[in-house]
């Protein structure tokens, strides 16, 4: 038996509740490396990591991005990629990436 | 009248519905964007009153499990609809209600003892871009809970059959885009001070 079932394309239920467990693990050390002193200097990079991670399990599993059409994925990816261009511009002007 | 008579399908084959609603969602991330931009433009400008040291993360680490959890509550409610299980259905669209009142109860206390603490959306520029980036996300929250609360009584009215599986699809993936917002707040304004 394949991870997905006949029904629309979806994954079963099984490979949710996969997928639930890896958020909470992924979720449990980000909350342990906020503690861990000696990963202080590394930790914006470890914890922006870990967080899209999380962000991409969701989109592409619960929100079935993986398995729907890509006409989808590119309404939701574009806009998503403008305001993180956004972001990434407001912040450079403010200098708060140069800090 | 159900989903399959009404669905207005475009020349990509794709139901416009869905279309339409994932157009919103992107437009979401603009907005999300915008209002996470600026707490970071203004993080470590406040002048006065209580900043980040008040952020309590224990608690808003089992607020962030309690909703990474509704999430799964709303998958598997979207596939006892897809299924027909109209029980379970109604139960997993309860305990994701349930999850997200929860994390709202959570959110209302780390709130009101911010405000006791001498924070509030006036006090600083920490307090206004904190209240208004959560606060928004909040309000996301309260809607989706309204929403499947809805369906819940629709599913209890009988008119919440596999013919309606859309309906439930665009709210779970509401649902679930509110959870991805909190992922990356989680991150940059609890963890990363």
């Amino acid at each position: 038996m394949t991870e997905h079932t006949e029904q629309q394309g979806h994954p079963s239920t099984a490979t949710y509740l996969i997928i639930a467990a890896i958020l909470t693990i992924i979720t449990l050390v980000e909350v342990g490396v906020f503690y861990v002193p000696a990963l202080q200097g590394v930790m914006a990079p470890i914890l922006l990591s870990l967080s899209s991670a999380k962000f991409i399990l969701v989109v592409m599993f619960f929100m079935h991005l993986k398995q729907d059409h890509t006409l989808f994925a590119a309404i939701f990816t574009i806009p998503l990629l403008l305001a993180l261009s956004v972001a990434t511009a407001l912040m450079l002007l403010f200098g708060v990436l140069l800090n | 009248m159900s989903d399959t008579a009404l669905a207005h399908y475009t020349s990509t084959g794709l139901d416009s519905r869905k279309i339409a609603f994932w157009t919103f969602l992107g437009s979401e991330c603009l907005l999300f964007g915008t209002l996470i931009t600026t707490y970071l433009v203004y993080h470590g400008k406040s002048v006065a009153g209580p900043t980040t040291e008040i952020l309590n993360i224990p608690l808003t680490s089992v607020s962030t499990f309690v909703l990474l959890m509704s999430s799964l509550a709303m998958v598997l409610a979207l596939a006892a609809v897809t299924r027909g299980d109209a029980l379970f259905a109604r139960v997993w669209l309860a305990t994701t209600a349930l999850l997200g009142s929860m994390f709202l109860g959570f959110q209302a206390y780390e709130f009101t003892h911010f405000v006791h603490e001498g924070l509030t959306l006036q006090t600083s520029l920490f307090g206004s871009t904190f209240f208004v980036l959560t606060g928004f996300h909040g309000g996301h929250v309260f809607i989706g809970v309204v929403w499947l609360l809805t369906l819940l009584v629709r599913s209890f009215q009988g008119k919440l059959g596999p013919d309606k599986t859309l309906q439930v699809e665009l709210s779970g993936l509401y649902w679930h885009f509110v959870d991805v917002v909190w992922i990356v707040i989680f991150t940059v304004v609890y963890l990363l001070r």
